[in-house]
């Protein structure tokens, strides 16, 4: 597998097991087996969230509404399974799906077909998905005792000794892995990232697909809801506020390219358990709050440094140029 | 508009009218909105305090919206019945100052409660309670969960939070005092308003301080997830949460034992002092900074150079009315 792995995955992967040692030197306890198991969980909706994020910005968008879409999600499901506790615990992660999907195809919708810019798109649908969590609440919350069951125990699930968390984490993440390096689908998001309007000319449905990346996109983040909401016991409003832009983080440290084209499932990964971790671990050896907002900025800064320096060719291509006036396109 | 205001005012009448036949003093209580079940229980409190003072009929009425606009509308109203006195929880502390000023000026007594309005537009505030009263019911809670001695821990919102800041800094004030000198103040963390957030930092301090005996939380968001946190690592028992949060959010977890007490202001209690202080103002014919007024079994309230004053200390819940209040609000 470590072939696979090219050298920037692997320093990487180095760092973030560096950055467990590190912490574990300092606070042992960080790295025992309940500490790891916990970190894992921690880490799966960042996840999630990360692969989902890495292939809109691989088409060069951007969807900065994956967090109200998980807070509104969340607040769907958890307001059905307190009005419907009965139901088994295997239908909210589906209903989850379907909505985050349908969220996402709005945004697909307005960029594919209307050729509004992502960013402004999904700027908009944020505050959408934000203000729609009021009305359907009421403003008001869901909270622990009101959950059923089964609702909460899904976080505790353990599957081989490690968390459902985890094994839905390594599912979505090679899962991504399989249809990016594996499908024609996949394939052909690189050639759009690389240069839409190349990958136009070679045959690639390009509305068809950027439709269908916002609607897997807004599953993954649905997804999300569900897991955030069981574990954390809890759905308002403000559930996630301002975590969009640690998915989009995750990926740049994950070498994603922000401009597009160019970036590994594996990549966003490792970016996002690099990312998880450092939140998880700043605390956990002493460093008080002012200093880990800062301390934060300044490694994904220093990671997008590593990406611009270690990068040759500026983007990657899987289909070459068109002739030069095309290219100009 | 003015029908769909008076049409529940009307009703609010006629559910008090039969209680109380020869009524002379009218006190009207204008909540933040209607439907808001903290205000309800303000409102029961209110009527206790009419029953025992008697002669005195509570109106009951407020905008269905949370808008200052809605609250002049009501309070136009409630000029034009030449109501004795009005209480208002209001939307906006200056919005609502010219109004009140008209309704002085016809003699009706204007006071507001748990949120206030400024002061040219209002003849005392009553605060639902003191800062000091605040952090000495938080370490109290404390005390009794733990005993009088072992190492605590804080997680609050941002470092910025006023309202937070100001209950830390009066504990660390008790912290110095013979009375709590066992608690032992190892950190204060911040949860940013966020659930994962305060999660990760609860998880934290559990690793790095094995010998933590309790964590105050003086906000909603993390006393929740410091609860759920504690839970989930099998802590209960050896770890208490207490702090300031409520009750419908906190039941389960003072059930499982994560949380055995925590505190937040009494909606009656407040509704009754608030009603006993309208009758004083009216009886008094105003009042002036150091006048010290009567609120029956609440005591008696003292107000300072800005006629503001509180009620002495939050309320306690635990296993024996934490269902009750749940309920409530």
């Amino acid at each position: 597998m470590l072939n696979v792995l090219k050298s920037r995955e692997a320093l990487l992967a180095a760092s973030w097991l560096a950055l467990i040692a590190l912490a574990g030197s300092i606070t042992p306890n960080f790295v025992s087996i309940q500490g790891l198991r916990d970190l894992m969980t921690d880490l799966s909706i960042l996840v999630v969230l990360a692969v989902a994020q890495m292939i809109v910005i691989l088409i060069r968008g951007i969807d900065l509404s994956v967090a109200a879409n998980l807070a509104f999600t969340g607040m769907v499901v958890a307001l059905l399974s307190v009005a419907n506790p009965g139901l088994p615990t295997v239908v909210w992660p589906l209903v989850c799906i379907v909505v985050g999907a349908m969220v996402g195809m709005l945004n697909g919708a307005l960029i594919a077909e209307l050729q509004i810019p992502p960013i402004v798109v999904t700027l908009g649908t944020m505050s959408i998905w934000r203000g729609m969590i009021f009305v359907i609440s009421g403003g008001s919350w869901v909270v622990q005792h009101q959950f059923p069951e089964g609702y909460l125990a899904v976080p505790r699930t353990q599957i081989l000794g490690l968390t459902l968390f985890f094994w839905i984490g390594l599912t979505v993440a090679a899962g991504m892995w399989l249809v990016m390096t594996q499908t024609r689908f996949g394939r052909e998001l690189y050639g759009m990232g690389g240069n839409p309007r190349a990958a136009q000319y070679a045959g690639v449905r390009v509305k068809h697909h950027e439709f269908w990346v916002y609607t897997i996109t807004g599953a993954l983040a649905g997804l999300s809801g569900w897991l955030w909401t069981s574990r954390y016991a809890m759905a308002n409003t403000d559930v996630a506020a301002g975590f969009e832009l640690q998915t989009v983080a995750a990926c740049v440290i994950g070498g994603v390219a922000i401009a597009g084209g160019a970036g590994t499932v594996i990549g966003a990964v490792f970016g996002a358990l690099f990312l998880g971790t450092l939140y998880n671990i700043l605390p956990v050896i002493g460093v008080s709050q002012f200093w880990q907002q800062a301390l934060s900025g300044a490694i994904i800064l220093l990671a997008v440094y590593f990406n611009m320096i270690s990068r040759k060719p500026p983007v990657r291509r899987i289909l070459p140029l068109a002739s030069p006036q095309g290219a100009g396109e | 508009m003015k029908l769909k205001t008076l049409l529940p005012l009307a009703l609010a009448g006629a559910m008090v009218a039969g209680a109380a036949a020869a009524d002379d003093v009218r006190i009207a209580m204008v909540p933040k909105s209607l439907g808001n079940a903290f205000f309800e229980a303000a409102r029961d409190g209110g009527m206790e305090a009419a029953k025992e003072i008697g002669g005195v009929e509570i109106i009951f009425n407020a905008p269905a919206v949370v808008t200052a606009e809605g609250q002049i509308e009501v309070i136009n109203a409630l000029i034009a019945q030449r109501v004795d006195a009005i209480v208002v929880s209001s939307n906006d502390p200056d919005a609502l100052v010219p109004i009140s000023k008209k309704a002085m000026q016809r003699g009706i007594k204007v006071m507001s409660f748990d949120s206030a309005i400024a002061p040219d537009g209002r003849m005392l505030h009553l605060h639902p309670a003191t800062a000091p009263g605040a952090a000495k019911s938080m370490l109290e809670m404390t005390v009794d969960a733990i005993g009088p001695e072992g190492e605590i821990a804080i997680v609050s919102e941002t470092p910025q939070s006023t309202n937070q800041n100001e209950w830390i800094a009066e504990m660390e004030k008790l912290l110095a005092t013979e009375e709590f000198s066992g608690l032992k103040l190892v950190q204060t963390a911040y949860g940013m308003g966020q659930s994962d957030k305060s999660y990760r930092e609860t998880i934290a301090l559990l690793r790095r301080y094995p010998d933590l005996k309790a964590i105050i939380a003086p906000s909603t968001v993390a006393i929740s997830a410091a609860a759920k946190a504690v839970e989930d690592q099998g802590m209960v028992g050896k770890v208490y949460v207490t702090g300031l949060g409520l009750p419908s959010e906190l039941a389960g977890y003072v059930h499982n034992g994560s949380v055995k007490s925590f505190a937040i202001w009494n909606p009656i209690d407040l509704g009754y002092a608030a009603t006993y202080l309208a009758y004083d103002l009216i009886q008094n014919d105003g009042a002036k900074a150091g006048d010290t007024l009567d609120a029956g079994r609440m005591g008696s309230f003292t107000l300072d150079d800005k006629l503001e004053t509180s009620l002495p200390q939050p309320f306690i819940y635990d296993a024996t009315n934490v269902d009750e209040f749940a309920e409530i609000f």
